[in-house]
């Protein structure tokens, strides 16, 4: 039982960081823009992009 | 330097390079701090400096080869916050199935006493708070539908959730052995899936869309009686006013023209396929292009009076078949949701007949309802109309929402309009009625300078040639262009600005005519047509093939049509107004066809609303594009029977999901009723049926060929 009353909880943490991290992707337009992100990975950045 | 953000829609974005040049085009523009591409979207946002205005940011895309549009800072459309918000219920409920199915594997492979008490105490607190969020959709959805006395498949969701969780919770209080948190969240976390693509197709051919309009007001150049002149937003504009159209441009208002002389085109607002050459006294109609040289008109009816706010009042009204369509899912929930909710009552019953405690009898309900929930129903049309969706879409279609392919596969019958869609909508060099080659590169000195869209036709037909070197040119509108060539007058346009002589005047008789006249030389007579869009014919016949008796709806003369229709070997009607396509399409409907209309213009915008689906060219007006359920990209007719038997297919696979979702339902409700599944039994039978409807739906990815 003492195992449990470790990995339980550092198994729910583990999980509600991913949710998080999943939160916060999605609130901060990661998800917008997939198809673009598809394609830039073509561009052959010369440094003259901004962003 | 304060910075500013503007959005704008540029349709031509279509691979890296063109992100790259555009981004790196626009850093280089003066005032310009940053500019992003959102490729989805087809749109490019730009921090900028406040003084650079809208016209020169869009000058300035247009430089680097791009056209665009500037789209209002609020305009994200209606689907993008509703996703948003079942994306983060997807996201939660995900979260929760994992956990909680983590904790029910324990419980299955044994756990006992305190150990499994505490493992339905966590699934629990997961579960409940997971429950009351995600499940926010689906529960407003049911409320809807039971407060307007219908039934829709959210209603057995909600129950089946809601009495689960209930039972669970009593059980974990109790001490019991069976809670079901894992089969409620896990239906949540399907049924959002389900939910969540739709949303995601419909958000995605909203962005297309948008991305193709021209989302400026029509303003009108209004000129008082002391000379001096304004802008004014067309819905200011008032009978009387004197309006100046210049070339090029849409006219805001219907009026007459008082001074000038020009050629118009009709053909998005009354389907007329040839310009019209106009003078004063002449009428024209708001929406209609002015073509050649600056008209100044009197306005005789602004706003809701003109031609074309009343076909947006005829829309308004035909509007109403669609809207009052049942999606075929929907129509499944009518008899799937009385039925589940009977049996699961029937078993309550039945053990409680038969002697079982109250307890016993309503695990033995909640198990039914768990079962029967129609987790694989609520996959099993979204997941096949998002693959139909996304392989149509790779061929240039794309669907406003799932409805439109639903009927799309009913439709049993298409009416086609004429010109500018099953004609490209602007003339093509047909042939040159025997032109010398020294005549020819005169010609094309001619056209060239012209913006006449006969005139910009026979300039691309001849594109390459070097023009000849001609001097004094000149253009009189409505008549044509006159210059001289090594001392000699040619013309170029109706014949009788050469010879002075109205009665040969041919022209008229057919107005995809030009005429040139080199000197006194013979007079050539250069003919064009309204060319039809590639692979318009065999569209036809196999939309014959497919059972759909094309047929040709048209506001152009009727001969025109007729001429069209024969060769193409189908009936045609010529000379409807948009109120003759209407009833047209509303006869057939009432007499049980259901009919799919095909156009582009304002004229068609009634017919295209009213008809039980309907498909338009990207090229089309505004107005097609907003009520058509699909629109097409290219110049190609061969995206209508790809649409057509790609609806088909998808439709077939939707039917055998569902009769894959029933024939599971058939094996598991008896196991349910006979009180023999455990929670595992419903997780394991909800997973398995989601994953065979699903793979199923997978083979749609190349229904569009």
């Amino acid at each position: 039982m003492t195992g449990l009353a470790i990995l339980i909880p550092a198994a729910l943490v583990l999980g509600l960081l991913g949710l998080a991290a999943f939160l916060w992707a999605m609130h901060s337009g990661q998800y917008d823009d997939l198809d673009g992100a598809a394609q830039r990975i073509l561009i052959e950045s010369d440094g003259e992009e901004d962003q | 330097m304060s910075a500013v953000t503007s959005t704008f829609s540029v349709p031509g974005l279509h691979c890296a390079g063109c992100i790259s040049k555009l981004e790196g085009g626009l850093a280089r523009v003066d005032g310009v701090i940053g500019a992003r591409v959102n490729f989805t979207k087809r749109r490019v946002a730009i921090a900028h400096a406040a003084e650079l205005d809208d016209e020169r940011l869009r000058d300035a895309i247009g430089r680097i080869g791009f056209p665009a549009e500037r789209l209002l800072a609020d305009d994200e459309g209606r689907t993008a916050p509703e996703n948003r918000e079942l994306g983060r219920a997807l996201g939660i409920a995900g979260f929760a199935a994992m956990n909680i199915m983590l904790l029910s594997v324990s419980v299955w492979s044994g756990a006992e006493g305190a150990t499994r008490d505490m493992f339905h105490w966590l699934s629990a607190l997961i579960a409940l708070p997971t429950v009351v969020y995600a499940g926010r959709p689906f529960y407003r959805s049911a409320w809807s539908a039971l407060r307007h006395g219908r039934t829709n498949m959210d209603v057995p969701i909600t129950i089946g959730v809601s009495l689960a969780c209930a039972v669970s919770l009593y059980e974990t209080i109790t001490h019991g052995p069976h809670a079901y948190f894992d089969g409620a969240v896990m239906l949540l976390f399907f049924l959002l899936a389900g939910r969540f693509l739709d949303g995601v197709m419909r958000a995605r051919a909203e962005d297309g869309v948008a991305a193709l309009q021209r989302q400026r007001a029509p303003r009108g150049l209004v000129v008082s009686a002391d000379g001096k002149s304004e802008w004014r937003d067309a819905d200011e504009l008032a009978p009387g006013m004197q309006l100046m159209g210049a070339a090029g441009e849409a006219f805001a208002a219907d009026g007459t023209v008082v001074e000038g002389s020009s050629s118009v085109d009709r053909a998005l607002v009354t389907g007329e396929g040839a310009p019209e050459s106009v003078g004063p006294g002449a009428a024209v109609l708001a929406g209609t292009i002015n073509l050649a040289a600056p008209l100044k008109i009197k306005v005789s009816a602004a706003g809701e009076a003109t031609a074309i706010a009343g076909i947006a009042r005829l829309m308004e009204a035909a509007g109403g078949a669609k809207s009052r369509y049942v999606r075929l899912a929907d129509r499944a929930a009518r008899f799937y949701a009385p039925a589940v909710h009977l049996i699961a009552l029937l078993a309550f019953t039945g053990w409680m007949v038969a002697g079982a405690g109250v307890h016993q009898a309503v695990l033995i309900a909640v198990a039914v309802l768990i079962i029967t929930c129609p987790c694989a129903l609520g996959l099993a049309v979204p997941v096949a109309q998002v693959v139909a969706a996304g392989a149509l879409m790779r061929r240039g279609i794309l669907i406003r929402d799932g409805a439109g392919l639903e009927r799309l596969a009913e439709a049993d019958m298409a009416l086609m309009d004429k010109t500018g869609t099953l004609t490209l909508g602007r003339p093509l060099l047909l042939d040159l009625g025997g032109l010398l080659p020294e005549e020819v590169l005169v010609a094309l000195a001619l056209a060239r300078a012209s913006r006449h869209p006969l005139a910009r036709a026979l300039a691309t037909a001849l594109d390459g040639g070097v023009a000849a070197d001609v001097i004094d040119l000149e253009e009189t509108p409505g008549l044509g262009l006159t210059a001289t060539y090594r001392g000699v007058q040619v013309v170029l346009g109706r014949i009788d600005i050469g010879t002075g002589d109205p009665a040969e005047s041919l022209t008229n008789h057919h107005a995809l005519t030009t005429a040139f006249r080199l000197g006194d030389g013979p007079v050539r007579l250069i003919r064009f047509e309204d060319a039809l869009r590639p692979g318009a014919a065999a569209a036809v016949v196999q939309l014959t093939a497919l059972g759909l008796e094309p047929t040709i709806v048209s506001g152009d003369l009727g001969r025109r049509v007729d001429r069209l229709a024969e060769t193409l070997g189908v009936t045609g009607f010529g000379g409807l107004t948009p109120q003759d396509k209407l009833d047209l399409i509303q006869s057939r409907q009432a007499a049980g066809r259901r009919v799919l209309m095909i156009g582009d213009g304002l004229n068609d915008g009634p017919a295209l609303s009213a008809a039980h689906v309907s498909m338009a060219p990207s090229s089309a007006s505004d107005v097609g594009q907003n009520s058509a359920d699909l629109i097409f990209l290219g110049e190609s007719l061969a995206a209508l029977p790809i649409a057509i038997v790609a609806a088909r297919k998808t439709m077939r696979v939707v039917r055998q999901n569902f009769a894959m979702a029933i024939g599971y339902n058939a094996l598991a409700v008896p196991v349910a009723i006979a009180g023999l599944a455990t929670p595992l039994v419903a997780a394991l039978a909800m997973s398995l049926s989601s994953l065979i409807v699903v793979g199923n739906s997978l083979r749609l990815r190349s229904a569009a060929g």
